[in-house]
């Protein structure tokens, strides 16, 4: 199916354009006399109108085509923008959206839209006087017969772009008869008339011109700024052409002549006449001419960019994945050898390897905003069904991260959100009686902050109350009496993301079930992140997220123990030292050394991962790698280092599920096996 | 596996475990493998002896000699892995000797016999006697879980 090449690139053009209206709907409740920015969600729309219709996603078309009717009538001052008519369009484009998706889950993106589409047509019909008017003016045009066929979506097509100020002409271009390279003019023709306008229809059509499937002459239908008669001058600049007919499509005769096209004689159809200028007459409204321009000018001055199917992108990384595992080899047989040459090279190979693997990721690396960009809409509903008034400002949009992490993110997000605006900001009403604006603030901020990248949640609400906090928690069995009492702020906060835990009095839907800040928590540290939390009562609190640039590729530290190989990721890492057993101090049954003046707990991962032991050592010395989980830290004992190296991150596979502080494993240069410690499972 | 008395024949691949002989499905088999270093992974249970790295796959072992609670050999060089897939899991099972590939007859394979016996009864989906061998068709999915 020649359409389905086309679907995906359908889906994703969509939810760009749908992203488009929704950011501009936003814009414009805010500034409601702003009609340029009308001017911007029409065109979104009306693009998208027109590429389902091609995709033959007729109820998407039809949607898309009412809600333009309101936008239009909009721009056209015909009618005032008002909440309750943002409302509507609101729900559209949410229908829209769910469109799209069934669509790209395979549906047909088909859904019973009745009810938004009746307001729509409300809304809409108060003005139905003023576009009679705009379609009597149509009509002035010189009457012509055509010669091409048009279906109810190009006629549509045809009957919008003429309201907004575009010529439709059919045109009839012949070759001459000597002419040898049909396509390539066919060629040369579209190329001209894509440069001005658009091409709506060609008969035959162009698969068969560009097959040269015709005899000497075509037929297009082309809407277009131009005059017509420019366009006829453009076009028999192209080599080969002998005749070039442009003449007017009358919008307004289009459905009454489809009745009787049929019968239309050939001959009648064949004579038609010759336009002259005809953009003096062009009922377009002037704010229309703007934003076509705006696309216009805009399109060539884009960066040099391709699409690549995101499926490449990933082999492209699995096979570097593999080729890290092989300088690994090469890295542990050159030192083996100690052979000169080999090692430069190898040396050589690294380096560029390096640089590689720098590219390959910034390649598959996605601004952060394609996550973000669904909040605004979502705080705007909530703010609706809780009654609160509510301003989120997005800081850092740009701020790119790994795509295995951008997809995974955005669900911890949504609920951080909700959480904030839902348990965070307080009612109108409470926040006057606390001396706070009646809008509460809520600040989506990103940025990179060495191999990391923050994510943070600030709201200027209540803050968490740490009295109740802590009752609830003692209440549900989290934490015990005497836990309780030497727990600082922070750990009293975090337990906000223990399982099981909800302070809000009324549980609402939004958020608050206590099965979410958990789940949140969870998903942050299996992406190798982790999460604090920063509050303060009655002025806010801040949730913040730290996440590694990447997921596939890290950095970690391999260490011996007995004769088994186990990798620390460097992230963990604070710092590695060598201790004497004398330094090891006894506290409650655990072993703990004195580092840098802080108690810091001893893990021998000889005895967590039960490594069997030939004879029993008792060295005076250890190694222990200093790991941190937050602002907690343990030593692991080790028998030794071996050294800082990159590695790609494996799974063992769904067989081997949930094991105990291993969070993965590695291919070694050698062709073992190493497995990854999962510190965050060591530090309690 | 469980729909295999149903079918004409199967083709299995018959393997040695101590003094018996047993047979797993053609179509579940993805590759035998001569035994190679095997890493240990700590907390999981005795019969599931590590991971390998099977061309760049991390692939848990399952030593089936443990996992029916047969005595436990050292590995020899008949030693073989044999690399299963069920579902979207893929594992190894270390057996002594991968002999033979065999089509087996439905009307050759018998419900598992109603005996008292060891731990691997509950791993097998049935018999089949042909000629004078008697093999033991495997459970895959009861041995995996």
């Amino acid at each position: 199916m020649e359409v389905n090449q086309y679907l995906e690139m359908f889906i994703e053009e969509s939810k760009e354009h749908l992203q488009a209206c929704s950011e501009h709907l936003l814009e414009l409740e805010k500034n409601p006399n702003d009609l340029t920015i009308v001017g911007e969600i029409f065109r979104s729309a009306h693009t998208l109108k027109g590429m389902s219709a091609t995709m033959g996603f007729e109820d998407l078309a039809d949607l898309t085509h009412k809600m333009e009717n309101v936008l239009d009538a909009i721009r056209n001052e015909k009618i005032k923008v008002s909440p309750e008519i943002l409302d509507v369009v609101f729900e559209s484009v949410d229908h829209l959206e769910e469109m799209v998706m069934d669509i790209a889950n395979g549906g047909d993106g088909k859904r019973d839209v009745s009810a938004t589409v009746a307001q729509l047509k409300r809304i809409e019909l108060g003005e139905e006087a003023v576009q009679e008017v705009a379609v009597t003016a149509e009509t002035a045009h010189p009457a012509i017969e055509n010669m091409l066929e048009y279906d109810s979506f190009e006629q549509t097509v045809i009957a919008q772009s003429a309201e907004q100020g575009f010529n439709a002409y059919e045109i009839l271009v012949r070759l001459r008869e000597d002419c040898l390279l049909k396509a390539a003019r066919v060629f040369m023709v579209f190329e001209i008339l894509e440069k001005d306008g658009d091409v709506i229809k060609a008969s035959p059509s162009v698969e068969k011109l560009e097959d040269e499937q015709f005899d000497q002459q075509f037929y297009i239908a082309f809407v277009t700024k131009e005059s017509a008669e420019d366009m006829q001058k453009k076009l028999m600049k192209v080599s080969e052409v002998e005749e070039v007919v442009v003449s007017v499509i009358d919008a307004a005769k289009l459905g009454q002549s489809q009745y009787s096209e049929e019968v239309a004689p050939v001959e009648e159809a064949s004579q038609p006449v010759e336009v002259q200028d005809k953009n003096e007459q062009t009922p377009a409204p002037v704010q229309a001419a703007a934003p076509a321009k705006a696309d216009k000018a805009h399109a060539p001055v884009g960066n040099k960019t391709i699409r690549v199917n995101i499926e490449r992108l990933d082999i492209l990384m699995n096979l570097f994945e593999e080729l890290v595992i092989d300088r690994g080899r090469l890295q542990s047989i050159a030192t083996e050898v100690n052979h000169g040459e080999l090692n430069e090279t190898v040396e050589r190979m690294s380096r560029v390897m390096g640089d590689l693997q720098t590219i390959i990721l910034t390649m598959r690396m996605v601004p952060v905003e394609t996550v973000f960009n669904r909040f605004p809409k979502m705080i705007r509903q909530l703010s609706r069904d809780l009654n609160k008034k509510i301003n989120l400002e997005i800081i850092g949009a740009e701020t790119e991260l790994d795509r295995t992490v951008i997809d995974e993110i955005g669900d911890p997000l949504v609920h951080l959100i909700r959480n904030s605006v839902d348990h965070g900001i307080e009612n109108p009403t409470a926040r006057r009686a606390k001396g706070k604006p009646e809008e509460g603030t809520v600040v989506l901020r990103a940025y990179h902050s060495g191999n990391y990248v923050f994510i943070e949640i600030e709201d200027d609400g209540a803050g968490i109350n740490r009295d109740k906090v802590l009752a609830k928690a003692l209440a549900k069995g989290v934490v015990t009496q005497e836990q309780a009492s030497v727990m600082t702020d922070k750990q009293i906060n975090e337990l906000i993301l223990a399982s099981g835990f909800s302070t809000a009095e009324v549980i609402s839907d939004i958020s608050g079930r206590g099965v979410g800040l958990d789940v949140v928590k969870t998903t942050i540290e299996s992406l190798g992140g982790n999460i604090s939390i920063e509050s303060t009562q009655d002025v806010g609190s801040t949730f913040s997220i730290q996440l590694p640039l990447t997921l596939s590729i890290i950095s970690v530290m391999l260490v011996e123990i007995e004769k088994e190989i186990y990798a620390i990721p460097l992230s963990s890492i604070i710092e590695t030292s060598i201790i004497r057993s004398s330094d090891i101090m006894n506290a409650h049954n655990q072993k703990v050394i004195d580092f840098r003046g802080k108690v810091v707990p001893l893990v021998f991962l000889e005895e967590i991962f039960e490594v069997p032991r030939k004879e029993q050592q008792d060295d005076e010395f250890h190694s222990v790698v200093i790991v941190r989980k937050g602002e907690k830290l343990a030593g692991l004992v080790v028998d030794s280092f071996i050294g800082q190296q990159e590695i790609v991150l494996k799974s063992l596979g769904n067989y081997l599920t949930n094991i105990f502080a291993i969070s993965g494993a590695t291919i070694l240069g050698n062709g073992k096996v190493a497995l990854i410690v999962d510190c965050n499972a060591l530090i309690k | 596996m469980t729909n295999a008395v149903e079918q004409e024949s199967i083709k299995v691949i018959v393997f040695q475990l101590a003094d018996k002989e047993y047979a797993i499905p053609v179509s579940h088999v993805q590759g035998i493998e001569k035994l190679m270093h095997i890493t240990r992974v700590p907390k999981t249970p005795h019969y599931v002896k590590g991971v390998i790295n099977l061309r760049g796959v991390v692939t848990p072992i399952v030593d089936l000699r443990e996992r029916f609670g047969l005595p436990i050999s050292d590995h020899e060089e008949t030693t073989r892995i044999i690399i299963i897939s069920l579902e979207d899991m893929e594992v190894g099972f270390v057996v002594d000797s991968a002999n033979d590939v065999l089509d087996i007859p439905a009307n050759a394979i018998e419900p598992q016999p109603e005996v008292v016996g060891s731990l691997e009864e509950a791993f097998i989906s049935g018999v089949a006697k042909i000629d004078r061998r008697l093999l033991i068709l495997l459970h895959l999915e009861k041995v995996l879980n």
